[in-house]
């Protein structure tokens, strides 16, 4: 299966999460990934510097209209969400929160889900709501690979379990396991 | 399946399209131009809470039922919005643009994308504070005639309150937000004296034309709505409607960087997307 791009999405607990699976990406990784962290409207980019620090790929603020290219990671800014274009842009909106975030995950997979279709990747990780679980669902749909976090390894297991109840997830792993994964995945 | 699926894509990809289209052939409001992600959102989001089995239906009765398209555009054209939004923008316009509309005789402000009002208002606040509120005329325009009644009216909920007194104060304001309002049951009734400079009127950023020049134009968190295109050619709009050496003030996340007007705007304020007309550009 020729899968083309990742989507990842965390809340509670998330920051740590991804430090793991980010600092074992190797820097020829051959696809995007996108990310949702849940985190406050008033944040600054220091979850940006830091990730820059703790990953060989290089990590940047998600813009306006960015043509996504693949080994660059790419994280929603605060109180936006972030969509995925067809013709492999993104887009910002300013709606109504959705599952009390902004941004939301929901927003991001279910666009992604539409844009790659079958050739997308979505990762739900530790988390206290239960956002992400239907955009989990339509990647499934359309196609796609399902991984979630092990619900015993996170900080937070109401995210994995949620998106677990409501799909057929493929892979159910620790964080260790999902880099793992990733780069089986998306080896050339 | 693949294939099954791919043909529903395709399939609701060619609907929307054809919504579209019949929009803008039926009323004239061109939506063809906006992202694609986000107005598949808003119609499958709109077709959920109807109880509307496809896309198709959903044209038939925008064709055929009025009242049902009305509320349909203003679905689509309801931004979420709040006074003083970004505090640090108002601060910035405050301390960087303010000294500089100090020294003309007379200022004319283009709210663009007014929607509900809060951003006018934010801005007559503002300008009152330090004094130029009376040489200045401000146009507040949408192309959506509920959303511009509702900012002619300066009503809001009394829910947000809170959260705009503390912009307020964070955009620097000189007085007591509550001094601009009075509450009356679940609702706060801004200051009239707000809108006596205020001109509230109908003007479609997609399909007019420029109808004045302008020392400030504001358009913030509308052009993301937008494609490249699109968004390329209100640039130009914009450009055209203002005075050498004059202001446009874009949301947090936009620019003008990649549009075809680029050059002639310098940056004014990086990080508050204040940009400024550059004088005689010769290319």
């Amino acid at each position: 299966m020729n899968y083309k791009a990742v989507v990842i999405g965390a809340s509670m607990g998330g920051l740590e999460a991804l430090r793991v699976i980010l600092s074992s990406i190797p820097n020829n990784f051959a696809a995007p990934i996108i990310i949702v962290q849940h985190i406050s409207p008033q944040s600054d980019n220091y979850m940006i510097e830091y990730f820059n620090h703790k990953c060989s790929l290089i990590v940047k603020e998600a813009e306006e209209k960015e043509q996504i290219c693949p080994g660059i990671v790419y994280i929603a800014p605060p109180n936006y969400h972030l969509l995925i274009e067809k013709d492999g842009t993104m887009s910002l909106t300013v709606e109504p929160r959705v599952n009390y975030s902004r941004p939301s995950i929901d927003v991001l997979f279910e666009t992604a889900a539409d844009a790659y279709r079958e050739g997308l990747v979505g990762v739900i990780l530790t988390g206290a709501n239960s956002d992400g679980s239907n955009g989990l669902k339509k990647i499934k749909d359309r196609g796609g690979l399902a991984i979630v976090q092990d619900p015993i390894t996170a900080v937070s297991d109401n995210m994995p379990k949620a998106a677990i109840k409501n799909t057929n997830v493929d892979f159910v792993l620790n964080l260790q396991k999902i880099s793992c994964k990733l780069i089986e995945i998306f080896q050339e | 399946m693949n294939d099954e699926i791919n043909n529903q894509i395709n399939n609701e990809d060619i609907e929307i399209r054809l919504l579209l289209d019949a929009i803008f052939l039926k009323y004239g409001y061109d939506f063809r131009g906006y992202s694609d992600a986000h107005m598949k959102r808003r119609i499958l989001r709109r077709m959920g809470t109807q109880g509307i089995k496809s896309i198709t239906d959903m044209q038939y009765r925008v064709l055929y039922d009025k009242e049902f398209f009305d509320s349909l555009l203003t679905d689509f054209s309801v931004n979420v919005t709040e006074m003083f939004r970004d505090p640090h923008f108002y601060k910035a316009f405050r301390t960087e643009v303010v000294p500089i509309l100090k020294t003309y005789p007379f200022i004319k402000i283009w709210h663009a994308g007014c929607s509900t009002g809060e951003e006018v208002y934010s801005m007559a606040i503002l300008l009152k504070e330090e004094g130029l509120y009376d040489r200045t005329q401000i146009y507040a325009t949408d192309f959506n005639e509920i959303v511009l009644q509702k900012a002619k009216e300066g009503i809001y909920s009394i829910d947000a309150i809170k959260e705009y007194t503390y912009n307020y104060q964070k955009a620097g304001g000189k007085a007591s937000f509550s001094d601009y309002y009075r509450a009356k049951y679940d609702s706060v009734i801004l200051d009239h004296n707000l809108k006596e400079k205020i001109i509230f009127a109908g003007h479609n950023l997609v399909t007019d034309g420029v109808f004045g020049e302008m020392n400030v134009i504001f358009c913030r968190n509308v052009l993301i709505y937008f494609n490249r295109d699109l968004q390329s050619r209100v640039i130009k709009l914009f450009l055209d409607s203002l005075v050498n050496g004059c202001f446009l003030c874009l949301g947090s996340k936009e620019s003008v960087k990649f549009t075809s007007s680029a050059l002639y705007f310098e940056t004014f304020i990086e990080e508050e997307k204040i940009y400024r007309r550059k004088f005689n550009v010769i290319l």
